[in-house]
């Protein structure tokens, strides 16, 4: 229930000290986050809030259980450009904000100006967010491009190509995929895989993709550099080796054993479904999913990462949870 | 846009979250007592004259350094007849809970140097439980983190199950700072003690709100802070039964018995001692106080928000708190609200912390993220009034109502 001050706000200049309350009205506006005058505005008021009636293209993207969601929908008038845009949003009062100003930024815009509005241009609108709510104003574009992509899908069109991203998953807790992360990189030149969480949330659960976003993050810096450098076109980035896995030491795997079956497969058997053990090598545990969870494609992903921090909560070092099929 | 009458922004269209909310009243309503609490006057008024007027240091030989170190000597006194120990040498002043937390478990693992294998829970405070993973991840040593059922309490076969010869220490929570929900260390202890481990208990929370008797308890360490009952913030006690093995963190001062260097927190101390003298009258009537109201609010909530419902076995809890889950809205919204309306609370929600999780309290509850998403906790202290809990209890709910008007969610559709 820590409550966190940081002022920090994306490229805005930092502040050397937090502004100190003046009136009663600031002191009581400024609780958590130092958030910006337009992000208080627009969540105490939000702008076009709902769902806009037969509409053209709706989007939707986050889920509670990620803890944010937003729904966007949109009508377009007779010239092709946005004559409603509403929306509806679980999240905090960043991710309401975000959401609101889109809406607000989109009206009156065609689909070709509205593709290029990016989660830099939100925030900036806002007048900057704290560097921990940046993936809030990606969630904007998000469920901007989900809308436009349902929009082109109804019509039959053929949908751009810059709206269809790889689809390669990296963050499964969150459902990132790589080309979020790319873009997130390049754009908004981030350096650790701490910002990627911040920008994109990749990486906030079980932290088992760090590797491969810092991996994605050193070959976008090497397309960064080389074009600073005057250099053409883009160069592939050669990935370094993975450090060879130890072996597992006996004791390591009995106490992962003990884990699974311990506090694991109680967990999952209070839904009808099990886990078992089938091997561990070095950081790989691979285990057989029964019963219910192995028929439930939904929950797979979700058994992953939980069983992949109950393993690290208990041997404090990392894990990759591998599911055998039988 | 037009103004509204509150100065601010009106949307076009005119919705906002505000409509129907009253404006804050002129001092707020703290319900964020588990977070702090507000410094009792008899206590501030104790500190004062050891600021300016009794300022020595106690370890010096003339005249000032006396009367420095007997404000210091009474404080000690007040503080163990808060949790009943048998004698003053029994306290060790500290910087505070977390201090005293760490100075416990490092304390005592140094004491043992050959026992590797420590005992805690999932719901610990970050003191312990940051600890604990350090302890684990960087040092060598193997720890057992018992869990918690829906409720959020503990099965003492688990503990039982869970020791082993090589067992150092069990640290354990007296009264959990989210939820409230209050652990049986006392049944809990005899199983540590049968065992032969040091029994560590972190009574941060618990302190003043319930009854401790060191004289007639299993406990070895107990963990307390000042600014938790009203006292200054900055610092804390740690209990050592006479006879448990300690090893210092801090060193190079014979203060404390050698068991915590550096010139003491002389105003600080006092102020301590004094608020455990209020808090020690206090456990009676105004904890049943304070309880009355936690329970007036809880049930005005219950009855006039549907989907919500209390975190935590309602009858095993401290008096003061109340942790309540709004399903479909989030946390962080519902504090920014409630904040405009003059309503301080705090929420185990991932966006008021920086990190993506909701609390690891209410998960390893096994409350689905869905709801601890939208919890809120409520906590209470001596200084709340009825009215301020009516004002409270009408408010909120029209919080809720107003941000789940811009929610996708709802009990038709609880999901995309």
């Amino acid at each position: 229930m820590a409550v966190r001050r940081r002022p920090a706000r994306d490229r805005a200049p930092r502040r050397r000290f937090a502004r100190l309350p003046v009136s009663p009205r600031e002191r009581i506006t400024r609780p958590m986050w130092k958030y910006s005058d337009q992000v208080y505005d627009h969540f105490f008021n939000p702008r076009n809030v709902g769902t806009v009636e037969n509409a053209d293209g709706v989007g939707e993207v986050g889920s509670m259980a990620c803890g944010d969601a937003l729904r966007l929908s949109f009508r377009l008038d007779e010239a092709g450009r946005l004559a409603e845009v509403k929306f509806q949003t679980f999240g905090c009062g960043s991710a309401i904000a975000s959401s609101s100003i889109l809406t607000e930024m989109l009206r009156g815009k065609t689909l070709e100006e509205a593709a290029r509005i990016t989660n830099e241009d939100i925030a900036s609108e806002l007048g900057g967010l704290p560097r921990e709510k940046m993936h809030c104003s990606v969630m904007g574009r998000e469920a901007l491009e989900a809308a436009m992509i349902d929009y082109y899908k109804r019509q039959g069109k053929q949908i751009p190509c810059e709206l269809l991203s790889q689809g390669v998953l990296v963050c499964h807790c969150y459902q990132v995929e790589r080309d979020t992360i790319r873009h997130a990189v390049m754009q908004n030149r981030l350096r650790t895989v701490e910002d990627v969480t911040h920008y994109t949330k990749a990486g906030g659960g079980c932290q088992d993709c760090h590797q491969e976003i810092r991996h994605l993050i050193d070959e976008c810096w090497e397309k960064l550099d080389h074009a600073a450098a005057g250099g053409g076109g883009a160069v592939p980035g050669a990935l370094p080796l993975a450090p060879p896995a130890p072996a597992a030491p006996p004791a390591r795997e009995v106490r992962i054993r003990e884990v699974i079956e311990h506090d694991i497969a109680r967990a999952l058997r209070n839904d009808g479904g099990d886990i078992e053990l089938v091997e561990v090598r070095g950081h790989e545990v691979f285990v057989r999913l029964i019963g219910t969870c192995a028929s439930c494609p939904a929950s797979q992903a979700t058994i992953k990462g939980w069983v992949e921090s109950q393993l690290r909560e208990h041997l404090g070092d990392e894990v990759d949870v591998i599911e055998v099929k039988s | 846009m037009s103004s509204d009458p509150d100065g601010g922004v009106q949307a076009p269209g005119g919705f906002s979250l505000l409509d129907g909310l009253p404006p804050a009243p002129a001092d707020g309503v703290y319900l964020d007592n588990n977070a702090t609490t507000r410094v009792a006057p008899e206590a501030l008024a104790a500190m004062l004259p050891y600021f300016t007027e009794r300022y020595g240091n106690p370890s010096s030989m003339h005249h000032f350094g006396s009367l420095a170190e007997q404000g210091v000597i009474e404080a000690r006194g007040r503080v163990a007849a808060l949790i009943g120990a048998a004698a003053p040498g029994e306290i060790v002043f500290t910087a505070g809970g977390s201090e005293s937390d760490s100075l416990a478990i490092w304390g005592t693992l140094r004491a043992y140097p050959d026992r590797k294998h420590l005992v805690t829970t999932k719901v610990e405070h970050p003191a312990v439980l940051g600890l604990c993973r350090e302890l684990e991840g960087r040092h060598g040593y193997a720890v057992t983190w018992l869990d918690v059922d829906g409720s959020g309490a503990l099965d003492p076969d688990d503990l039982r199950r869970a020791l082993r010869p090589d067992t150092a220490l069990v640290s354990v929570m007296a009264a959990n700072n989210e939820t409230g929900v209050v652990f049986p260390v006392e049944e809990l202890g005899r199983i540590v003690k049968e065992a032969g481990a040091v029994f560590h208990v972190d009574a941060v929370q618990a302190a003043g709100k319930l009854p401790l008797d060191m004289r007639v308890s299993t406990i070895d360490l107990l963990a307390l802070s000042g600014h938790k009952l009203h006292g200054p913030k900055g610092v804390g006690a740690l209990y050592v039964r006479k006879g448990t093995k300690l090893r210092p963190l801090i060193m190079g001062g014979h203060q404390e018995r050698g068991r915590r260097a550096g010139t003491e927190n002389v105003p600080g101390i006092v102020g301590f001692g004094a608020a455990c003298v209020l808090a020690g009258q206090g456990l009676g009537e105004e904890n049943s106080r304070a309880r009355g109201l936690r329970d007036r609010l809880e049930a005005a909530l219950l009855a006039a928000v549907p989907d919500c419902r209390v975190n935590g076995e309602r009858a095993r809890r401290l008096p003061n708190t109340c942790n309540v889950s709004f399903d479909f809205i989030e946390g962080e919204g519902i504090l920014l609200l409630m904040d405009r309306v003059g309503i301080g609370a705090s929420s185990g929600s991932a966006c008021t912390s920086g990190s993506l999780e909701p609390s690891h309290v209410l998960k390893a509850m096994g409350i689905p993220f869905t709801s601890a998403h939208g919890s809120v906790r409520f906590s209470l202290s001596r200084y709340n009034t009825r009215e301020e809990i009516d004002y409270v209890a009408a408010v909120v709910p029209r919080v809720v109502e107003r941000l789940r008007a811009i929610t996708p969610f709802g009990r038709q559709r609880a999901t995309f």
